[in-house]
C-alpha cells in the first residue's frame, strides 16, 4: 500500500507522488517512514532524504525544514532541497574547500554562522553525490 | 503650420519611441508571467505551513505552552513598517500610490514610526519626506529567492523581539489582476494565532523534539514566508503595471503618428498646390 509524499519548498513543489518508504534526516536522528506510520511532526536537519517508489530509490539533499506524517501522507516543508541529479559533484566539492578555507582564514567581520551553514550545505551535497556514485547510479 | 521636413522628423522620433515602449511592454509581459508563476509556486508551501501551525495552535499544544516572543502583544509605543517598492520607474502610478498609502499609514499612527524599504522608489521617497528611514535594501531582481529575504525578515523579527518596535507592518502592492493592483499595509508582528486555519484530520501527533520546539522553529519560517510572499506579489504587480503603462504609451505614440501623418500629408498637399498655383500664375503671365 503506497503512501503519498509531498516535498515542498518556497520555490515550488519538488515532488508529489506515491512512494513505498521515506527515510528522512530528523532532528533527533534519521528516521524511516513506512505506510501507516503514527502521526508525527518533526524538524529536519540538513542531510539526505530518500524515498523508494516502484521505479527505485531517489535521493534528495534537504537543507533543514520540517516534516509532517499523517497516516498515509507525508509532507516535507524544506527550507531548500534539490534532487541528487541536479547537483554538480565537482562544484559541491569545490564549495566545501572554499568554505573550509574561508572559515580557516576568518576575519573579524566575518559572519561565522553563515559560513558554517554554507559548509554544512556543501558537505551534504558532496555526501549524497558520493553515495550515488558508490551505488553505481548513472549521473 | 510646421514644415514638411519638421513633420517628417517628428514622425521619425515618435516612431522610435513607440518601438522602445513596445519592446518594454513585451519584456514586462514575459516577466509578469514568470512573476505570477513564482507567486503561485510559493503557495502550496505557504498553505501547508499555515495549516501545520494551525494544527499546533488548535491542539492547544499550544494553548498554555505557546509563549513565543513573536506572539507577544505589547502596548504599542513604536511602529516599524517594511515597504516593498520597485526600483525602476515607467510603471505608471504604482510607486506613487504605494508611497502615498504608506505615508498616510505613518501619519495616522500616533506613535513614532520607523521605515525599512526594499527598492529605490521607496527609499528615495522616505528620505525626501524626512521619515525615520532605518534601513534600505536594494531590490532583489526579478526572481527573488527565499534566501534573499532572510536578512530582511531577521531584521524585522529582531527589531520586534528587542523591543525596538512594538508592532511591525508590511506595505506592498497587492496583485489582483493585470489591470488592478492596490497598495496594502498589513500587520506582520505580533503574529495573530487566529491567522492559522487548522486543517481537519488526526491530531494526536508525536513531536520531535517537542511541540513548543516545533512551533518555535516554524514561526520564524512563517514570517519569512509572509515577507517573501509580499515580495513576489509586489513583483507581479510591478511588472503588470509596467506592461499596462507601456501599452498605453505605445498606443499614444501610434495615435500621435497618425495625426502627424495626416498633418504631413496636408502640408505636402498644400505645398504642391502652392507650387501649382505659382506655375499656373507664371504661365498665365507669359501668355497674357
Amino acid at each position: 500500500m503506497p503512501m503519498r509524499l509531498e516535498i515542498l519548498t518556497a520555490e515550488g513543489v519538488l515532488f508529489d507522488g506515491d512512494v513505498d518508504s521515506v527515510v528522512a534526516p530528523g532532528s533527533e536522528g534519521e528516521l524511516g517512514i513506512l505506510p501507516s506510520h503514527a502521526a508525527l511532526m518533526t524538524m529536519l536537519q540538513p542531510g539526505e532524504l530518500r524515498y523508494r517508489t516502484a521505479e527505485g530509490e531517489s535521493y534528495l539533499a534537504v537543507h533543514g525544514g520540517f516534516m509532517e506524517v499523517r497516516s498515509d501522507h507525508v509532507i516535507v516543508l524544506a527550507d531548500a532541497a534539490e534532487h541528487v541529479d541536479s547537483i554538480d559533484a565537482e562544484r559541491a566539492e569545490e564549495a566545501v574547500r572554499r568554505a573550509e578555507e574561508r572559515i580557516a582564514a576568518r576575519g573579524a567581520d566575518m559572519d561565522i554562522e553563515r559560513a558554517l551553514a554554507s559548509l554544512r550545505r556543501a558537505q551534504v551535497r558532496v555526501r549524497i553525490t558520493r553515495r550515488r556514485r558508490q551505488q553505481g547510479h548513472s549521473p | 503650420m510646421p514644415s514638411v521636413r519638421q513633420l517628417r522628423g517628428r514622425i521619425r522620433s515618435v516612431r522610435s519611441t513607440a518601438r522602445v515602449t513596445r519592446a518594454m511592454q513585451m519584456v514586462a509581459a514575459s516577466k509578469m508571467r514568470r512573476a505570477q508563476e513564482q507567486a503561485l509556486g510559493a503557495r502550496p508551501y505557504a498553505e501547508k505551513l499555515r495549516a501545520v501551525l494551525g494544527n499546533l495552535v488548535a491542539q492547544g499544544a499550544a494553548a498554555s505552552d505557546i509563549e513565543h516572543p513573536l506572539l507577544a502583544v505589547r502596548p504599542v509605543r513604536s511602529t516599524l513598517v517594511l515597504e516593498v517598492t520597485p526600483t525602476r520607474g515607467l510603471c505608471g502610478g504604482l510607486p506613487g500610490n504605494l508611497n502615498r498609502a504608506t505615508a498616510r499609514f505613518i501619519v495616522e499612527r500616533e506613535t513614532p514610526t520607523a521605515v525599512i524599504t526594499i527598492g529605490r522608489k521607496g527609499r528615495d521617497f522616505m528620505a525626501r519626506t524626512g521619515q525615520d528611514l532605518k534601513a534600505s535594501f536594494d531590490s532583489f531582481g526579478d526572481r527573488p529567492t527565499l534566501a534573499d529575504v532572510l536578512p530582511v525578515s531577521r531584521m524585522l523579527a529582531s527589531a520586534y523581539t528587542d523591543g525596538e518596535a512594538d508592532e511591525v507592518h508590511i506595505a506592498f502592492t497587492r496583485y489582483k489582476n493585470t489591470m488592478e493592483q492596490s497598495p496594502v499595509v498589513m500587520r506582520l508582528l505580533p503574529v495573530e494565532p487566529e491567522a492559522f486555519e487548522a486543517a481537519a484530520g488526526p491530531t494526536d501527533y508525536l513531536y520531535e523534539p517537542d511541540p513548543a520546539g516545533v512551533f518555535a522553529a516554524l514561526l520564524p519560517r512563517y514570517i519569512e514566508m509572509q515577507v517573501y510572499d509580499a515580495l513576489l506579489e509586489a513583483n507581479a504587480s510591478e511588472q503588470s503595471a509596467r506592461m499596462v503603462a507601456m501599452r498605453k504609451a505605445t498606443e499614444a505614440a501610434d495615435d500621435m503618428i497618425e495625426t502627424l501623418t495626416l498633418d504631413l500629408n496636408k502640408a505636402r498637399q498644400n505645398s504642391i498646390t502652392a507650387e501649382l498655383l505659382d506655375l499656373v500664375g507664371g504661365v498665365a503671365a507669359l501668355e497674357g
